[in-house]
């Protein structure tokens, strides 16, 4: 159950620290400089969340390690995010889909967390709920927006959801730790989370003019640690450069 | 000039005679629209490039808590830009065209943001540095002659300092830390030391502007009277973080109750204003890239937009058909 516990923290943790970390790639570079702090902001709000989930995750474990042990002394295999949150930005098409992809799930997670028997997550999740309730606003107005808008960027929005769609299934396939949270009344039951998702991203994507892909496999193995992608990777490569470079020091 | 502008000019140069705030509907002569055009739309430049070499070590913070702060500051910047592409609008001029004039390489921007950022100490020495060189001339404009852009001083000046302390605090536990932390805490202040100072300007003799922007109250300060300024409150918290500043001139002088420091190198500093400085090409390019590659992003907004308005007045004249059009 405690081994359960760390690794669905893990995940929750990883999930907003990597996606955190993708949005902060665009700092400095966004597409109008009102967008920039808007994407800036999801960011902060992440990373923010990830050092509350890592910081408790480390505390469940009970072997000492702190937030940064977990964000920067992690390899790929230890990471439990979903496969989504770690597929590269491309370009903001990409990064507008991949998020509301995200946030879409991550609100009814989060609504649900707000319930959880354990305490100190439940305060986690009051928190949150707020900041990913903007998130998803934000992201949904986007997909509209851009999959409305012109021809190009309606062309660039499908595309994005092409390739990201396969992605999503691992958002709400259950495992053998959700089975456990579920049981101990921590986590949700993915299925009812699976049945709003569908139809909030449905009506999105209607309103965007999107069509949903149809009948696609979908990949999964990062929240399991399975297999992640190769972009992970990278982005750690990226991410703990100083730690690993200059191990053992206070920054 | 004819008696009526004479007039209008004595009577514009007594109301800044008498410290009152000039305002975007008062009138004004062309040449101190254009100077604050100029001086306000580079300092708008600054900002938004600036925030290039310090996006540089987002993704690299060695820590989480250092990756949230670095972020914040860096959005503080973008929001800087924003205030005074604000104010410089006031002036009769968007931002677009603004824009259009910095990727075209007509519009300058602070050189100091074409010096790499090579460390994580560097996030350092900008903020304590760059930032602190830039409060100087900050605090002064917040008593600029005109309004708009003394108020978004106000604004940015908190900021900034909050920006300032978060550098130099980076530096401190580099300094309190290892060998190779402290190694690296020197070799950026070694590195941004010259160009800080560099920030100011041309020393007095060599500045174009200076005497007119004294004259209409934009600045308040000289450049040289900044630098010193500056060089008076840096040096003694270097002292404090053991480290050495990088000119052996360097020297408390007790007559002058002021430090004397070595001359600049005021090739260098031509060099990079001229567009030879390590990073100009790739700073201007980035900027370019991220405007270029926005504009379809634009584009569906603006379109996105009038397709709204259009269905809401379609809406507006047939009631009836909300439901179909909504749907
Ligand atoms: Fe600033
Ligand atoms: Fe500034
Ligand atoms: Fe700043």
């Amino acid at each position: 159950m405690k081994q359960a516990f760390f690794e669905y923290l893990l995940r929750l943790g990883d999930n907003a620290l990597v996606l955190g970390h993708r949005l902060s790639e665009w700092c400095g570079h966004g597409p109008i400089l009102e967008q920039d702090i808007a994407m800036t902001n999801i960011a902060l709000d992440q990373v923010g969340q990830a050092r509350s989930l890592l910081q408790y995750a480390g505390q469940v474990e009970g072997s000492g390690r702190t937030e940064d042990n977990l964000a920067y002394l992690r390899d790929v295999g230890g990471y439990r995010n979903v496969l989504l949150v770690e597929q590269p930005n491309g370009d903001f098409a990409h990064t507008i889909t991949r998020q509301f992809l995200f946030d879409a799930f991550n609100y009814f997670q989060y609504e649900a967390l707000r319930h959880s028997r354990d305490e100190h997550l439940r305060a986690i999740s009051e928190k949150s709920i707020k900041e990913i309730t903007y998130h998803l606003r934000y992201s949904s107005e986007w997909m509209i927006r851009l999959g409305d808008g012109t021809e190009e960027s309606h062309q660039r929005m499908q595309a994005a959801l092409d390739d990201l769609w396969m992605y999503t299934g691992e958002l709400t396939e259950v495992t053998e730790v959700d089975e456990i949270m579920l049981d101990a009344g921590i986590g949700p039951g993915l299925h009812s989370i699976k049945g709003l998702y569908d139809e909030k991203v449905s009506a999105i994507l209607a309103e965007a003019t999107l069509q949903q892909p149809t009948g696609a496999w979908m990949q999964s193995g990062g929240k399991t640690g399975k297999m992640h992608s190769e972009h992970l990777g990278h982005l750690l490569a990226e991410l703990q450069f100083v730690q690993r470079a200059y191990p053992g020091m206070e920054w | 000039m004819d008696p009526k502008q004479k007039a209008l000019e004595a009577q514009f140069q007594a109301r800044i005679d008498a410290d009152e705030k000039i305002e975007p509907k008062d009138w004004m002569p062309d040449a101190y629209r254009k100077t604050l055009i100029r001086q306000i739309s580079q300092h708008a430049h600054s900002e938004v490039v600036g925030m290039l070499p310090e996006g540089n070590w987002v993704t690299r913070a060695p820590s989480l808590r250092r990756k949230v702060a670095l972020l914040a500051k860096i959005q503080d910047e973008a929001g800087h830009g924003l205030y005074l592409y604000g104010a410089a609008e006031t002036l009769g001029i968007d931002r677009e065209t603004l824009l259009e004039e910095l990727h075209a390489g007509a519009a300058k921007y602070s050189s100091i943001f074409n010096y790499p950022s090579l460390s994580w100490a560097d996030m350092g020495a900008i903020g304590w540095l760059v930032d602190g060189a830039a409060i100087m001339n900050q605090v002064m404009l917040t008593r600029t002659s005109y309004g708009p852009y003394a108020r978004a001083m106000v604004r940015i000046c908190k900021e900034e300092s909050f920006h300032q302390r978060q550098g130099y605090e980076i530096l401190l536990t580099l300094c309190r830390g290892t060998e190779a932390q402290k190694q690296m805490a020197q070799d950026s202040l070694n590195r941004w030391w010259w160009p800080a100072l560099m920030m100011f300007g041309p020393s007095d003799g060599a500045s174009t502007h200076t005497e007119q922007s004294m004259r209409w109250r934009i600045k308040r300060k000289t450049n040289d009277e900044l630098r010193q300024q500056f060089i008076d409150a840096t040096v003694p918290q270097a002292d404090y973080l053991g480290l050495t500043v990088p000119d052996p001139a360097l020297k408390w002088n007790d007559e002058r109750d002021h430090y004397d420091f070595g001359e600049i190198d005021w090739a260098e500093f031509w060099n990079v204003v001229k567009g030879n400085g390590p990073c100009n090409r790739e700073r201007l390019q980035a900027r370019v890239k991220a405007h270029e590659q926005g504009a379809w992003v634009r584009e569906a907004a603006m379109a996105y937009a009038e397709k709204r308005q259009q269905r809401q007045e379609e809406r507006n004249i047939n009631p009836r058909g909300l439901k179909n059009l909504a749907g």
